[in-house]
C-alpha cells in the first residue's frame, strides 16, 4: 500500500530523470529517447510498476541516475550511517525522556514539574534544523570544540592512529546526536509524564502509599513500571519522527546518510533512489512497530504471543 | 480570580472561562496577539521594502546595528523588515492550512463515524495508510517533484496531509455521540441530526487546531529551509534562515532572529494548546468546585 502510494506520487510528477540529466542543447531528442528506452521509462506506467514491485521483492531496487550506481549500493552506504545516528538518538532520548518524565511526576504541580514542563514545551517548539544550526554556530564556529560536519575529518582521518580515528568519529557524532536527542527527548518526556499521571490514581498506588512508601518511592518502584508499557510502544512508533528529524540534522551537519541522499535525489529527479528511500523508511516503521509489540509481550505478563 | 465563572452557561463559554483562568493561556494569547499585530502593521513598523536591495555594494551582509537591528542579508535587504513581512507569509500559511485541514478532518470523521459501514472502513483504512508514511517525507516527495509551488498550493498541500489525526479523533467522538438519546430523538422527529452531532464532536478538533498551528509553522519553516517551501525572493521565516544557512559562521543574524520569531510564536501556540487541552479534560474538577479545592501557591 505504502509502496504503491509512493510509486504513483513520484511518477505523477512532471519532468523525468532523462530531462534533468540530459537537458542540454547538444543532446538530440533521439538520444534522449534511446536513454528512456534503455531505462524502461518509455513503457506504460502499469508495466513499470509491476516490474518495480517484482524487482524490489528480490532486493533489486533499480539504478540511481544521480549516483551512477545501483540504488542498493547507495542504500548500503547511507542506511547504516542514518541508523547509527537514529539508533543512538533513540536510546539516549528514551533514557533522558523517561527520566525527566519521572522527575516531573513525583510531585505533579510542584515547582520542579512546572519548570521542567516549561523547558520541555520550549524545546518542543524549536525547529530541529534551527537548533542544529545554532549548535553548529556555537560549538563548531564560535567555540571550535566540535567539527562542523561530515563523519570523519576529510584530510587527517587516514593519518591518525586507531585511537585517534575512534576519537575523530566520536567527535563528529556528538553534535548531530545531541540535537536529535534533545528534541525527541522533549516529546518523550511529555508523553511519559502523562502516562504516569494516568496510573497515579490507581488502587495499587493507593496501597503502596498506604503501606508507608513515600510518594517518590511509590512512583519509582510501582508507577514507572506500569507507565513504561505505553512508552515501549511509543519507541516503536518513534522511528518516523526520528527519520524526519534525521533529514534536517543530516543536511545541517552534512552527514552523508539516507535522509540527505533522499533530499538530494529529489532535486536530481532520481526516482529509483527517492522511491527506495521512502520504501526503506516505511520498512523501518513497520519493523519498529512489530519490535515494540514483541517487546511489550515480553515485558507485560498479561500479553501473550500466540 | 474573583470572577465567578460559574455563571457561564454554554459549553463554549465554560471552556473559554476555564482556559482563561490558566495563566499560561493569558500570556500566550498576548504574545500571539503581538505577533499577529506586528505582521499586520509590518509596513508601518519598518521604512524598507522586504524584497528591495538597499545598496548591494555598501549595505551587504551587515551585522546588527541601530539602523538595521537584525542586520542585512547578502543582497543588502533589511532582515528585520523581512522577518516582519515573513510573519505575514508564515502565519497566513499556518492559519489557512490548519483551518482547511481541521474542517476537512472533522467532515471525514463525522461522515465515517455517523454513516459507518463500508464508508467508515474505506475512509479509515485510507487514513491508516497515510499515517504510516512520515508526513514530512510525503510532502517532500510531492513538493520537490512537482517543482516550484505557489504559496497557495503549498498551503493546500500542507492541509492535505494534516487532516488524518483529526478525522480519527472526531470519528471516535462521533461513535460515542451517535446513539445518544438526543440524536435518536432528533432522527425520530425527522429533523437533521447533524445539528446535534456536530457541536458535540468538534472539541478534540479545536485543541488539535491550536497545536497544529504551531506544527505547521515548524513544517513550513523546515520545508523552506530544505529549499522546497516558500520560494525566494518571498520572505518567510524559514526562507530567511535558508538564505543564511550556508554562511551561519559569519552571518549568524540571518539564522538567529527569524528562528527566535518561530520559537516564540510556536511556543505560544503550544502553551495555548496545552491550556485548552487541560480545560477540556473531563477528569478535571468542575469549575465551581475546583475554585475552592485548588490552592495555588
Amino acid at each position: 500500500m505504502v509502496t504503491t502510494l509512493t510509486f504513483v506520487l513520484v511518477h505523477l510528477a512532471p519532468g523525468d530523470p532523462i530531462a534533468a540529466t540530459l537537458d542540454r542543447p547538444g543532446v538530440t531528442e533521439a538520444v534522449r529517447q534511446q536513454w528512456r528506452e534503455s531505462f524502461g521509462l518509455d513503457r506504460p506506467l502499469s508495466e513499470q510498476y509491476v516490474r518495480w514491485v517484482a524487482n524490489a521483492a528480490r532486493g533489486e531496487l533499480g539504478y540511481s541516475f544521480s549516483h551512477h550506481r545501483p540504488v542498493r549500493d547507495v542504500l548500503a552506504d547511507t542506511l547504516p550511517r542514518t541508523m547509527l545516528l537514529g539508533g543512538l538518538a533513540l536510546v539516549l532520548s528514551f533514557v533522558l525522556g523517561v527520566l525527566v518524565g519521572v522527575l516531573q511526576a513525583e510531585r505533579p504541580g510542584g515547582a520542579r514539574d512546572r519548570w521542567l514542563g516549561r523547558v520541555l514545551l520550549l524545546l518542543y517548539s524549536v525547529p530541529d534544523f534551527w537548533l542544529a544550526l545554532v549548535a553548529l554556530l556555537v560549538f563548531a564556529y564560535r567555540l571550535p570544540i566540535f567539527p562542523a560536519g561530515g563523519i570523519v575529518d576529510p584530510v587527517m582521518h587516514d593519518y591518525l592512529s586507531v585511537g585517534g580515528r575512534i576519537a575523530d568519529r566520536l567527535s563528529h557524532l556528538v553534535l548531530p546526536v545531541l540535537t536529535l536527542t534533545l528534541l525527541s527527548a522533549a516529546s518523550i518526556a511529555r508523553y511519559q509524564r502523562s502516562a504516569l499521571m494516568e496510573v497515579l490514581p490507581s488502587d495499587w498506588m493507593r496501597t503502596a502509599l498506604a503501606k508507608g512508601l513515600s510518594a517518590r518511592a511509590a512512583v519509582r518502584r510501582h508507577a514507572v513500571r506500569n507507565a513504561l508499557l505505553p512508552t515501549i510502544t511509543l519507541a516503536g512508533l518513534w522511528l518516523p519522527t526520528l527519520a524526519a528529524g534525521a533529514v534536517f540534522i543530516e543536511k545541517v551537519f552534512s552527514w552523508p546518510g539516507m535522509g540527505l541522499a533522499t533530499v538530494n535525489a529529489i532535486g536530481a529527479r532520481d526516482y529509483p533512489l527517492v522511491t527506495a528511500g521512502v520504501l526503506a523508511i516505511s520498512v523501518l516503521v513497520v519493523a519498529g512497530a512489530l519490535l515494540a509489540d514483541i517487546a511489550v509481550a515480553i515485558v507485560d505478563p498479561r500479553v501473550r504471543l500466540s | 480570580m474573583s470572577a465567578r465563572a460559574t455563571r457561564a452557561t454554554s459549553f463554549g463559554a465554560l471552556l473559554l472561562a476555564r482556559t482563561w483562568r490558566d495563566p499560561r493561556s493569558r500570556v500566550a494569547s498576548v504574545v500571539l496577539a503581538l505577533v499577529a499585530l506586528a505582521a499586520l502593521l509590518a509596513p508601518l513598523l519598518t521604512p524598507y521594502d522586504p524584497a528591495a536591495q538597499l545598496d548591494i555594494v555598501r549595505l551587504r551582509s551587515l551585522a546588527p546595528s541601530l539602523a538595521h537591528p537584525f542586520g542585512t542579508d547578502p543582497y543588502s535587504r533589511d532582515v528585520l523588515t523581512r522577518v516582519l513581512f515573513g510573519a505575514r507569509v508564515s502565519l497566513s500559511i499556518a492559519f489557512a492550512a490548519v483551518a482547511l485541514s481541521i474542517s476537512f478532518g472533522i467532515l471525514v470523521g463525522v461522515v465515517a463515524g455517523y454513516v459507518g459501514g463500508m464508508v467508515d472502513v474505506v475512509l479509515m483504512r485510507l487514513v491508516d495508510a497515510a499515517l504510516a508514511i512520515p508526513r514530512l517525507l510525503l510532502i517532500i516527495a510531492v513538493v520537490a517533484l512537482w517543482g516550484s509551488l505557489s504559496v497557495a498550493s503549498l498551503t493546500v498541500l500542507i492541509a492535505g496531509v494534516g487532516w488524518f489525526t483529526v478525522s480519527r479523533l472526531v470519528r471516535a467522538e462521533t461513535l460515542v455521540v451517535r446513539d445518544r438519546d438526543y440524536v435518536v430523538a432528533a432522527r425520530a422527529l425527522g429533523t437533521s441530526p447533524w445539528r446535534h452531532v456536530l457541536p458535540n464532536v468538534v472539541g478534540p478538533g479545536i485543541v488539535n487546531a491550536t497545536l497544529a498551528v504551531g506544527n505547521v509553522i515548524l513544517l513550513e519553516a523546515g520545508l523552506s529551509y530544505l529549499g522546497i517551501g516558500v520560494r525566494p525572493p518571498t520572505a518567510s521565516w524559514g526562507s530567511i534562515i535558508q538564505d543564511g544557512a550556508e554562511r551561519v559562521s559569519d552571518l549568524w543574524w540571518l539564522t538567529v532572529f527569524p528562528g527566535l520569531a518561530i520559537v516564540v510564536t510556536v511556543f505560544a501556540c503550544n502553551a495555548l494548546g496545552d491550556a485548552l487541552r487541560d480545560a477540556l479534560d473531563p477528569r478535571q474538577l468542575p469549575l465551581s468546585a475546583s475554585e475552592d479545592l485548588v490552592h495555588r501557591p
